[in-house]
């Protein structure tokens, strides 16, 4: 598969603070890719470094394999930064047309990508009567304008109102759908696990994680089983091969999986051995649990 | 190059302050003529400001060049705000990632302050020349285009004033507070020269001649004023017993000086806007 984006050892020190520590990853094509971490973990600052616009201390970042100059890069890629940021007095043709001019691209898809983010109706209006979500769709809509190789998108729903946040939702679907790289920079845990086929997660801005998003920890899931005799419950769990850990709180037991296995054999296990379930039923943590456990952090009550 | 400068150009064609100002400089450069109106009647006495040679080729390039460069500030104001406004409207960061580098950002601008100081010096070139040719005594082509230095000095004393300015947006990135900067440089340079000429080198030229070597002073010096050049002028100062004796032409190294400004100022543009994290 072809590399769009590498990082290796990616380093930003402001002063005393290091905002991105020894960072490495790589973004390969058509994938979706996010970057999860909560507020001040060095995301916006790691892009900002690859996009040009913050200097990095030490280590390597390459577009496209690295032989072009990061601004020529820049034009294949669409990147939307927290806050859209265009010129007030122009309107969203206007705007539009300034980056077309910019990325060396014709102005003839100006009107096709204003329709995906459905601005069309308002492309003669001035930038500065747009309300946050038209300004971050039209962001979007800039950014598709030379058909990127890859889109990057940080934060992009910030501060949006819930139906703004369903529209770009929706947009950036259609566009992963539609065969486009995508790496999507959010603190925001289901953003990520709707959106996202891999997951880089950063802390303090070191990284914790990289890979498929349902790999996270190769965990198999767990059990929570109840029954009448919970003394006995636990031993034989834990004499069960299959099982790492065996946990009680409450009247619930949480065994751990090792191995796979279905719902079906441990009940079958149990029942030869004597022992009737009450409740039995099978999960699988979810990406939240996984990312607080990564990041250490206890879920906010 | 051509893409750089139609950059800029869609950038300041929708802006309405900056089509506002850019209008008022070149209808003021043409408010020149304006003066050739003047007249007093004076009871018996009338005088006519035009009848006094001020549009005598070739002293009206160095009239005109002199006056014209006195309403440089109002491009100074667009100049400045076209560099701030691209960091607190934040497009500076889109700019980029939108995949123009730095230097290209640089020189978008600096292409821009040139083509600003071209045209005001072809539109002053004009004006001048149909000006000279209405009210001049005398009006042979080898006078009409001798002195032509003049014309350069105010091109090159634009394009030092606006690099000036560039750079002053980009370091202070407001506006407002760029162009305070602007005013109190010049006074400073002014408190600089004063204390030089009045307590450290009294009674030399030393003090001059170091001050021609700033910024802003080396600008202004490169058109010496041209009133005390006016024939009436002379006259009475002979009258009175004291002798102008002044060198009114335009000096290579000046210009020198002014272009190293220049250089210095877009360098430190753009050393300044790589070393900074937006």
């Amino acid at each position: 598969m072809e590399t769009i984006l590498s990082l290796k050892d990616l380093t930003k020190k402001y002063g005393a603070l290091t905002a991105v520590d020894n960072l490495s990853f790589t973004i390969k094509k058509g994938n979706v890719y996010g970057i999860l971490g909560p507020n001040g973990s060095g995301k916006s600052t790691t892009l900002g470094m690859v996009l040009n616009v913050v200097n990095k201390t030490s280590g390597e970042f390459a577009w496209f394999g690295g032989n072009i100059k990061t601004h020529e890069a820049l034009k294949k890629v669409g990147a939307i930064i927290e806050h859209p940021n265009f010129y007030p007095y122009m309107t969203a043709v206007q705007n539009l047309a300034l980056v077309c001019k910019i990325k060396d691209v014709p102005k003839d898809k100006i009107e096709e990508k204003l329709e995906i983010v459905n601005l069309l109706d308002r492309k003669n209006s001035k930038f500065s009567t747009f309300s946050l979500g038209m300004k971050q769709r039209l962001a979007i809509a800039s950014a598709l304008l030379n058909d990127p190789e890859i889109l990057i998108l940080d934060e992009p729903t910030n501060g949006l109102d819930p139906q703004g946040i369903h529209q770009i939702r929706e947009i950036i679907r259609k566009i992963a759908a539609g065969g486009t790289t995508i790496l999507l920079a959010s603190h925001l845990l289901d953003e990520v696990e709707k959106v996202c086929s891999h997951v880089v997660i950063i802390r303090n801005g070191k990284k914790l994680y990289s890979g498929p998003v349902d790999a996270i920890n190769a965990s198999h899931g767990f059990f929570e089983l109840q029954a009448k005799n919970m003394q006995l419950l636990q031993e034989l769990l834990i004499a069960h091969p299959g099982i790492e850990n065996v946990s009680a709180k409450k009247n619930v037991v949480t065994a751990i999986l090792k191995e796979p296995m279905d719902a079906e054999t441990i009940n079958e296990y149990l029942f030869e051995k004597g022992l009737s379930l009450s409740y039995l039923v099978k999960r699988k943590e979810s990406l939240e649990e996984q990312f607080l456990e990564l990041t250490n952090q206890t879920p906010s009550a | 190059m051509l893409r750089l400068l139609e950059i800029e150009y869609h950038k300041l064609r929708y802006s309405r302050s900056a089509k506002i100002l850019v209008l008022t400089y070149f209808i003021l450069i043409t408010f020149i003529a304006l003066i050739a109106s003047i007249e007093f009647n004076l009871g018996a006495i009338n005088f006519r400001v035009a009848d006094q040679g001020i549009f005598n080729f070739p002293y009206i390039w160095h009239f005109n060049s002199y006056i014209a460069a006195l309403l440089k500030l109002f491009l100074a104001i667009v100049i400045v705000s076209m560099m701030s406004n691209e960091y607190t409207n934040r497009t500076l960061k889109q700019n980029l990632i939108d995949g123009l580098s730095k230097k290209e950002f640089i020189a978008s601008k600096f292409l821009t302050v040139m083509v600003f100081s071209l045209v005001s010096t072809i539109f002053l070139f004009i004006v001048s020349l149909i000006l000279g040719l209405s009210f001049s005594d005398f009006t042979e082509v080898s006078i009409i285009f001798s002195d032509m230095e003049y014309m350069i000095a105010y091109f090159v004393k634009l394009t030092g004033f606006f690099a000036f300015c560039m750079f002053l947006g980009i370091l202070i990135k407001r506006s407002a507070f760029a162009l305070g900067f602007l005013f109190i440089w010049w006074i400073l340079e002014s408190i600089v020269y004063g204390v030089l000429k009045w307590k450290v080198f009294r009674d030399s030229e030393i003090a001059d001649n170091i001050a021609r070597f700033f910024p802003l002073e080396s600008m202004s010096n490169l058109i010496k004023e041209p009133f005390s050049r006016l024939s009436a002028v002379q006259t009475a100062a002979t009258q009175i017993g004291s002798e102008i004796d002044k060198d009114y032409g335009i000096h290579w190294d000046q210009l020198l000086i002014v272009l190293i400004w220049t250089v210095i100022f877009v360098f430190l543009s753009h050393k300044l806007l790589k070393k900074r994290d937006l």
